[in-house]
């Protein structure tokens, strides 16, 4: 398989439908770009399927896709991306993340050059996180079907033992921290939005958490009830949607919420609020409060974490809303979102 | 945030609070509305209800140009853009806008129609250019504010000759609005609720200038406060407001005096006259026809007149019978009255106007205050 006619030309070059046709096009793509950024015995293999070692404990699964648009953003890219949201799904169960998978559907005229920092951009990641992409898959489409390419991922852990985070074992008093700014990664990547350019040093917060998890776990043990990383919808979504399967509501002070103050400036300008816009490097945690305070110590030790703060609690409410004291002294309801979250005209 | 946090800090709005409470005669009421979904959105997001005595009421105005746009031109613009040959550019806030039978635009989209969302009327005209075999029409929505920036996108067309370019007219006017209200007999048949003041629009009154109101508070003698759209403008506002009512005057004051003059942006009145002019009438969704609200183009750009240029027919649609949202916006009916608030009617699936937009009275109440319902459910 070593013996191709022409080396793949990684810098002029581009993606036709041959390479997802089965034949040894789509072979030299596998083999000069994806094995060559993501390197590791699995995929050396060359096998339709990767075996490995079951740890002893309970493992968790995600899948996940990735569409988003512009492919490359100021702090990461789509590939980057699919490794850090797969990783942090994994995370939140307090799971060692381990393995992952990897398929592309990529559009015809594709260039191998960004093709290529993308894939490696996922190899970074991943090997950065300690994980391996043990198994993939790769698909060409027409022109148009594909708005450049899509990623989907799946990913394997294993969870530390007697640890069970679900959000039905919140009560009432538990405090809830997060473990930096928010909105950094919507606000990056609607700067660079066609139709809406904006200049902005806000770069995505694009990161894996399974570290700072760990950090987490290790100093709070049992006493942390859940976490989530809030993505789309952002914390107004992920705290909803906790009080919903909790039974419980929430109580925020606006005061205590981190923003940066370029984010905080483009949502104005943008008609949006900071709460829905979408983070890719933030957790929630629902603690009890008797290690709320170790927890959040052991977040701010962490790099990923130097932001982090205590931002509310759970209170008993039977209509489980989410409800903030505003930083100008009045009360509001931090509702789910309604649609997407579109500018506001005047 | 520099030049915003400085409008919404605490400790002046307590003072205000406090100073709103000490002035206000405990012996009656005061109703006060604020004109635009701005002020509405503010008053909700920041929690300013809170903040005033129970003596002192904010009614929630029509101002919310999405809102009061009314099923039938939301059924227009869908017909046309199910047209292969046409690609509507609209502002994203007028997708979700119900028309008939549930329809909107943002189901026309999934359904083939070329529907692009755009953040400036520029977008707009690039997308003529960038499509020449293909008519491109922008819908034209809002009041006073956002009419100029639509002339100055029919100059732009016109400059660079563009042949495949048009406007879906909706642009509204405020000062006509606010005198129906206070004078339609249409409120005989909801009732009415005095009013005793208005927050004036903050925008609109960027372009418009002080001078339009001072009619309208001599002849219904009612006082006006132009206020900005952050809360504290709002607070010192509705204290302003406070202070007229006490001392039985009712003048025009300009609270929002750091943006606001009394003539306003004459470059954009005249770019506005020179392009648009009155119509007899215009429907708006909550208020029925309202006389000379409305605006079109002038005859001399009749090429850039969708309606004209495409024969589009006048589709008129009845809103559904138990929707209150009539006397909502005149203030005497609240968003909880109405039978339909919060159980078919939400914003995910709005019916009346006033759940359509985040600025319409019933959106905002449900999205940010309806935790209050609760609350006096409760202590009652």
């Amino acid at each position: 398989m070593k013996s191709y006619q022409r080396k793949l030309d990684i810098r002029n070059g581009c993606v036709d439908l041959s390479h997802g046709s089965g034949g040894r096009a789509m072979a030299q793509l596998i083999s000069g770009l994806f094995h060559e950024a993501f390197g590791n015995e699995w995929l050396a293999r060359g096998n339709d399927q990767s075996a490995f070692d079951v740890p002893a404990g309970r493992m968790v699964m995600t899948t996940d896709g990735y569409v988003v648009s512009p492919l490359f953003f100021p702090g990461g890219n789509i590939g980057s991306l699919a490794v850090h949201g797969t990783v942090n799904d994994i995370a939140m169960a307090g799971a060692r993340p381990l393995y992952l998978s990897a398929s592309f559907i990529i559009e015809e005229g594709f260039r191998f050059s960004d093709l290529k920092t993308i894939a490696d951009a996922m190899g970074e990641a991943a090997r950065a996180a300690g994980v391996h992409i043990i198994t993939g898959d790769t698909k060409v489409v027409e022109r148009g079907k594909a708005d450049g390419l899509f990623i989907s991922t799946a990913g394997v852990g294993v969870v530390p033992d007697g640890l069970d985070l679900s959000a039905e074992k919140a009560r009432v008093g538990d405090r809830v921290l997060i473990s930096g700014t928010l909105g950094d990664h919507g606000v990056a990547i609607m700067s660079k939005r066609q139709n809406l350019a904006f200049e902005t040093e806000i770069v995505s917060d694009s990161a894996s958490l399974h570290d700072l998890v760990a950090k987490m776990v290790a100093a709070g043990g049992k006493g942390i009830r859940l976490m989530r990383d809030p993505t789309r919808g952002g914390l107004a979504a992920t705290l909803n949607e906790v009080a919903q399967q909790s039974g419980l509501g929430f109580g925020l002070q606006e005061e205590a919420i981190p923003v940066k103050p370029g984010v905080a400036a483009a949502c104005e300008l943008l008609g949006l609020d900071p709460l829905y816009v979408a983070n890719e490097g933030k957790l929630v945690a629902i603690v009890s409060p008797e290690v709320a305070d170790t927890v959040l110590a052991a977040m701010r030790a962490h790099p990923l974490g130097h932001d982090a703060a205590d931002i509310g609690e759970a209170v008993a409410d039977d209509h489980h809303f989410v409800q903030m004291a505003t930083s100008f002294g009045g009360g509001r309801i931090v509702d789910w979102l309604s649609g997407e979250q579109l500018p506001r005209i005047c | 945030m520099k030049y915003a946090d400085e409008f919404r800090d605490k400790e002046i709005a307590l003072g205000l609070s406090k100073a709103i409470r000490a002035e206000a005669d405990p012996q009656r009421s005061y109703r006060f509305m604020e004109f635009c979904g701005g002020h509405t959105h503010a008053i909700s997001r920041y929690g300013l209800e809170d903040m005033l005595p129970k003596n002192v009421r904010m009614i929630h105005g029509p101002g919310c140009p999405v809102c009061v746009l009314p099923a039938g031109r939301i059924d227009m613009a869908i017909r046309l853009a199910m047209r292969p040959d046409i690609i509507l550019c609209v502002y994203g806030d007028l997708m979700r806008v119900p028309g008939s039978q549930g329809a909107s635009l943002l189901k026309a989209k999934a359904r083939g129609a070329d529907i692009r969302m755009v953040y400036s009327t520029i977008d707009a005209v690039r997308i003529a250019d960038e499509n020449p075999a293909r008519e491109v029409v922008f819908f034209a929505i809002g009041f006073e504010t956002s009419t100029p920036p639509t002339a100055v996108m029919i100059r732009l067309a016109e400059k660079k000759q563009l042949e495949n370019f048009s406007v879906f007219c909706n642009h509204v006017l405020t000062p006509p609005a606010m005198q129906n209200i206070l004078e339609s007999p249409d409120i005989r048949s909801i009732g009415r609720v005095e009013i005793d003041g208005f927050v004036g629009p903050a925008h609109v009154s960027t372009i418009i200038g002080t001078a339009p109101y001072e009619f309208f508070a001599e002849e219904f003698g009612k006082p006006v406060v132009i206020s900005g759209f952050e809360p504290l403008d709002m607070m010192q506002a509705i204290l302003m407001l406070v202070r007229q009512v006490n001392e039985h005057r009712h003048e025009v004051e300009n609270q929002y005096s750091r943006a606001v003059t009394r003539d306003g942006n004459l470059r954009a009145k005249e770019e506005v006259s020179d392009i648009f002019e009155l119509r007899d009438q215009f429907e708006w969704r909550g208020l029925g026809q309202v006389p000379y609200s409305g605006l079109k183009l002038k005859r001399s750009y009749a090429r850039y007149d969708a309606e004209i240029r495409f024969g589009m027919n006048e589709l008129r649609v009845d809103d559904n019978p138990a929707c209150e949202c009539g006397a909502i916006l005149r203030g005497v009916k609240k968003p909880v009255d109405c039978k339909l608030f919060g159980t078919v009617c939400t914003p995910e699936t709005p019916m009346g106007s006033c759940m359509v937009s985040s600025e319409g009275a019933c959106a905002a109440h449900w999205t940010y205050g309806r935790f209050r319902d609760h609350q006096q459910r409760r202590a009652s």
